[in-house]
């Protein structure tokens, strides 16, 4: 490890901070779109973010701050492990675990610091959001899992890799469809994306975990939701579609991923949360049994197709 | 209120400045008749977004305040106290002749009739109610108003505090509230 790996890994968290903004601009306009608006400027989200962090800005106590300094750290810490097209700030600490670690640790101090602020909307959020979690990781673990007994590796550049070069037949997704289903629909769980988006809710529950933040703590959230997007997209593109032989060709096949998921949730209601952890727990998590036991019995969809 | 036409602030508020007039989340408080005009100022035909305008769900998050119509004393106070959560810079905006004068109910009972003695207004729109191109006219003024450092009613409020808490006072005998969400 030295000074370098340290470098690329900021080159790789500003990368991603800028990339991801400007994808979710473009994205409010695929929104407005839909919607049959014109929509905003494609930097209206850098212009939020901005104008949030010039506000002032109130504490709730020494817990509602420190989290989200927490939560910021961990998602950031999180983003330099995530190889991106093969390029890894750090090599060979790009573990499927040490993400999901370091990846727990941002949310839990997103949680603490909401539930900090002592609002009681703000813990209904956090608890539909830890209940959402709940429900989305057990079907997509059990894919994960497979993936990783079925390639004796847990690394997610290394899983990547072992996709390219045999064109869209090489997917995971593909090889192993119904886990390519799941990951798919934990994605919309991950993203926080209709239908399950009943953690933020802003008509409900006043936006939820967010709604006691206001200036400064609110434009670190929408850093931190940005960079948490980019984990989340990325994960599932590159354990689950192939990730990308350069970048060019990642930033494109994340586009259209994101902005697939996007279009996907705008046309969808939202689930209430008791709703979204049975049909989590109904379709996906059986799919993702079938696909385990697929991989384990019969190997299909491992090495060749078969 | 009078507006200061000399430009004082230094550069880093200039930036500051244009952020803030570029991205403007509202909360709007539905009292009187102009909230069911938002609405279509938001959706498909007049668009707002396009302003880099949006609705946010709590007064924390919000940087300008709509009263959208009359306001009775009892609700006032609500306003107030959502108000003093925001965070500076924050600007409000008053719909129809209600907020001006009173407007219809003038001689109402229940009803404050000069908003701009209890808080800061910077900008009124005239009309009963204001159509939404009226209001989306009114946004773009709000927008140069931030631009060019006009808009400093949250200032004016900081410096004239205990003019307008004895405003609030003679109206209302006392701000704080009642019930079972304040207590
Ligand atoms: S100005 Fe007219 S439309 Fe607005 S609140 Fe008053 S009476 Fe209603």
């Amino acid at each position: 490890m030295t000074v370098m790996n340290f470098v690329y890994g900021f080159i790789v968290l500003l990368a991603a901070f800028i990339f991801q903004t400007a994808l979710t601009g473009v994205n409010r306009k695929v929104t407005a779109r839909i919607q049959k608006r014109y929509g905003p400027r494609w930097y209206q989200q850098f212009l939020d973010i901005f104008k949030a962090l010039r506000k002032g800005s109130i504490t709730h106590g020494w817990v509602f701050d420190f989290g989200v300094i927490m939560a910021l750290g961990g998602i950031m810490a999180t983003v330099i492990f995530i190889p991106v097209a093969g390029f890894e700030a750090f090599p060979n600490m790009d573990n499927v675990f040490v993400i999901s670690y370091l990846l727990a640790v941002g949310m839990l101090g997103m949680a603490m610091s909401a539930a900090g602020s002592g609002n009681p909307w703000a813990s209904i959020g956090v608890s539909r959001a830890l209940t959402n979690m709940v429900a989305y990781d057990v079907p997509l673990m059990i894919v994960i899992f497979t993936l990783i007994f079925a390639f004796d590796t847990a690394s997610v550049s290394e899983i990547a890799a072992m996709q390219q070069g045999m064109g869209v037949l090489g997917w995971n997704a593909v090889r192993m469809p119904l886990g390519g289903i799941v990951a798919f629909i934990a994605l919309f769980g991950m993203l926080g994306k209709k239908p399950f988006d009943s953690f933020i809710a802003p008509a409900e529950i006043a936006s939820g975990p967010m709604v006691e933040y206001g200036g400064k703590h609110l434009g670190f959230m929408f850093i931190l939701h940005e960079l948490m997007t980019f984990i989340e997209v990325s994960l599932i593109l590159s354990l689950f579609f192939g990730g990308g032989s350069s970048i060019l060709v990642y930033a494109i096949k994340y586009a259209i991923l994101y902005t697939l998921v996007n279009i996907i949730s705008q046309v969808m209601p939202r689930f209430k949360i008791d709703q979204a952890v049975k049909f989590f727990y109904r379709v996906p998590l059986v799919f993702a049994i079938i696909q385990g036991l697929v991989v384990i019995f019969l190997g299909w969809g491992v090495s060749v197709w078969f | 209120m009078v507006l200061e036409n000399q430009d004082n602030r230094n550069l880093w508020e200039k930036i500051g400045d244009f952020f803030s007039a570029n991205s403007i989340w509202m909360k709007w408080y539905c009292t009187g008749c102009g909230a069911i005009e938002l609405p279509p100022t938001m959706t498909s035909r007049f668009d707002m977004e396009r302003l880099g305008m949006g609705p946010m769900a709590t007064p924390r998050q919000a940087d300008v305040l709509l009263i959208t119509g009359y306001l009775s004393s009892k609700t006032l106070r609500r306003v107030i106290y959502s108000y003093e959560q925001m965070q500076d810079p924050k600007y409000i905006v008053a719909f129809g002749s209600c907020t001006i004068n009173g407007g219809i109910y003038y001689d109402s009972y229940a009803t404050i009739n000069q908003l701009d003695k209890y808080i800061p207004v910077d900008l009124y729109i005239a009309g009963c109610m204001p159509r939404p191109e009226g209001i989306m006219n009114a946004f773009a003024d709000l927008i140069t108003m931030i631009k060019k450092g006009q808009a400093n009613g949250w200032r004016h409020y900081q410096e004239n505090y205990e003019w307008y808490k004895q405003n609030q006072l003679d109206s209302l005998k006392e701000v704080i509230i009642h019930d079972e969400f304040h207590e």
